[in-house]
């Protein structure tokens, strides 16, 4: 520290060091975090005051969601959450073929985690349980059984469109990655890619619950 | 341990992530089981909480808050503090929406009868005259 430190490729010349840049950097994220729980927030509210409002139409709606495939989407996130996690800790270590295999094996799993959606979603639109208007199922008892399907597709829809922007930002980081860009003194994208892959996921451990296990 | 490594932060022990994420996968098990068994009103309040324990390991361990600066545990608690100003006041307006209907009904009732009984003429009472009967009523 009493050194001045080496101006390093990847240390901004407006910090003092490249503790000081990450935990700027680190801090930012969360703020943008903190913008994403909001965002979300508004659904989740939507989501209480109509489940409270119509809790029999939404115990007899959330039947026709699939437990197996929301369990096993879940632990798909988990898993992907997981190995996001290690593969930093790879490149702690300064294992970079570690690393690159790690989020190739996340980016997968967050592809497996939409293929369950799509296949989800297109029984869904095939029975006609769509959004509001586009609502033409008629097996559901309860009323105005078309609102659960909206906030289940407005939810789902916008964590999907999350996970979606995740497997960009994750595949960009893989090429960095393989690009050589990251070292152990250096891996502050790979980090904040990770916080925001943790958020995706955390999003879900709240959204199967709500949607899928109404009890 | 990693004295020689030249990274700055704290390392985590694999076993730490191995042990987190099957915690999680456990708690989803117990989350998908719990929904089964009919706890009456209790069932939301179950889901939300294991929910909220499998998000405070993601936070704490996945993504470091635990070893991380302060400030950035504060930035998400703040999220969640605006999040439940948010939800309970919403539920504060939604849950007590049939008793203040109710009030406003008896109200205007109440009002109906003390229009009547009022010792003066009605008719030469403005509407800035009834506000002050009203007024002083008790």
């Amino acid at each position: 520290m009493s050194t001045p430190a080496k101006h390093s490729a990847y240390l901004a010349h407006h910090f003092s060091d490249s503790i000081q840049q990450s935990d700027s950097a680190k801090l930012g994220m969360w703020i943008f975090l903190l913008t994403e729980i909001l965002l979300f927030g508004g659904l989740f509210v939507a989501y209480a005051i109509y489940r409270a409002w119509n809790p029999d139409m939404f115990y007899n709606a959330h039947k026709y969601l699939d437990v197996t495939l929301g369990a096993l989407n879940t632990v798909v996130l988990i898993t992907s959450s997981l190995t996001m996690a290690l593969s930093i800790r790879c490149m702690q270590l300064g294992n970079r073929k570690r690393t690159m295999h790690l989020l190739l094996v996340t980016l997968i799993l967050a592809g497996v985690f939409l293929i369950v959606k799509y296949f989800e979603y297109s029984h869904k639109i095939h029975l006609g349980q769509l959004p509001g208007k586009y609502y033409t199922f008629t097996g559901i008892e309860g009323n105005n059984p078309h609102i659960f399907f909206s906030i289940y597709f407005m939810m789902t829809g916008l964590h999907g469109i999350h996970v979606l922007a995740g497997m960009g930002v994750i595949g960009w980081i893989l090429k960095r990655t393989s690009r050589g860009d990251f070292s152990p003194e250096y891996y502050t994208p790979i980090e904040l890619t990770g916080l925001y892959w943790h958020l995706v996921d955390m999003i879900w451990i709240f959204l199967f619950p709500l949607l899928y296990l109404i009890g | 341990m990693n004295s020689e490594a030249k990274s700055h932060y704290h390392i985590l022990p694999l076993r730490t992530y191995i042990t987190v994420a099957g915690a999680l996968m456990v708690l989803t098990v117990v989350t998908v089981a719990v929904s089964f068994v009919n706890l009456g009103g209790w069932n939301a309040v179950t889901a939300v909480f294991i929910a909220a324990v499998k998000a405070s390991l993601v936070a704490l361990f996945f993504m470091h808050l635990k070893y991380d600066k302060k400030i950035n545990a504060v930035v998400f608690l703040m999220a969640i503090l605006f999040l439940a100003i948010f939800l309970s006041f919403t539920f504060f307006d939604i849950l007590s929406r049939g008793d203040i209907y109710s009030e406003v009904e008896k109200s205007i009732k109440g009002k109906a009868v003390i229009y009547d009984t009022m010792p003066f003429d009605s008719k030469s009472a403005g509407h800035d005259d009834s506000l002050t009967v009203e007024n002083n009523e008790p």
